[in-house]
């Protein structure tokens, strides 16, 4: 992990802690920006952003019942302006779990 | 941000929808990835490309999205999911790299590509997590 101080959320991570939150009340939400490990890569190249890749992992009742493309989808869709826009989000990787889904992955470990 | 800037591509192009509706119909397996299985030229395509081999299939069958703006921009159209990789078997869209590294941690991808004839179930059994 690299040494990094006070870390500030832009603009686009309290975007997507603000709709997740709202949409999905979830008991647990973790966004890390990821934008720093792709930053090298070719297709980022001339892109100014320091916003393009996150992973959000997040613990919600309501993604009970649904199939996990189905979890991703809904989230896909609260974010579909920032994704499509030119200088907005090139990668959200998520992991979405239920409570009880979530509780047996502890109890495995 | 000017105006054109916000506009999204609505209509995927004739020639990529064509493109892509032959790669998803004509292969079995199909990675819609950056790069090619044999060199991703993202963590997340190459990601899905090591999965997948590590279940035991050899020859993988990729559309590489950067070569052509409009394949980029069409598979997510066609499929309504705004990332790439993505990954279709006999037609169907699968899911990214999140859903493979789930299905691959819940035995539920070995299941798929053994019911799909993708591998032959004797000679891979189902790999470690």
């Amino acid at each position: 992990m690299s040494s990094q101080s006070l870390r500030v959320a832009g603009p686009i991570e309290k975007l997507i802690e603000e709709r997740i939150s709202k949409e999905l009340v979830p008991t647990s939400l973790k966004i890390i920006n990821e934008s720093h490990m792709h930053r090298h890569h070719a297709p980022m190249q001339g892109v100014e952003s320091t916003e393009t890749h996150f992973r959000v992992k997040v613990v919600s009742e309501n993604s009970a019942g649904k199939s996990m493309i189905k979890r991703h989808r809904l989230i896909y869709g609260l974010l579909a302006n920032e994704m499509k826009a030119e200088n907005g989000i090139h990668a959200l990787a998520l992991e979405t779990k239920t409570p009880a889904e979530a509780e047996k992955t502890q109890t495995k470990q | 941000m000017t105006a054109h800037h916000l506009v999204a591509r609505r209509f995927i192009s004739d020639h990529a929808k064509s493109l892509i509706d032959n790669a998803v119909k004509q292969n079995a397996l199909v990675v819609f990835m950056k790069g090619t299985p044999d060199e991703p030229m993202c963590g997340f395509s190459r990601a899905v490309i090591q999965i997948l081999q590590m279940h035991g299939v050899d020859e993988i069958t990729g559309v590489d999205c950067l070569q052509d703006p409009e394949v980029r921009e069409g598979i997510k159209e066609y499929t309504d999911w705004p990332t790439i990789p993505q990954v279709y078997v006999k037609g169907e869209f699968i899911g990214g790299c999140d859903v493979m590294v789930q299905m691959h941690q819940s035995g539920e991808l070995h299941e798929l590509l053994v019911k799909e004839k993708l591998l032959d179930e004797e000679t891979n059994p189902e790999p470690e997590k």
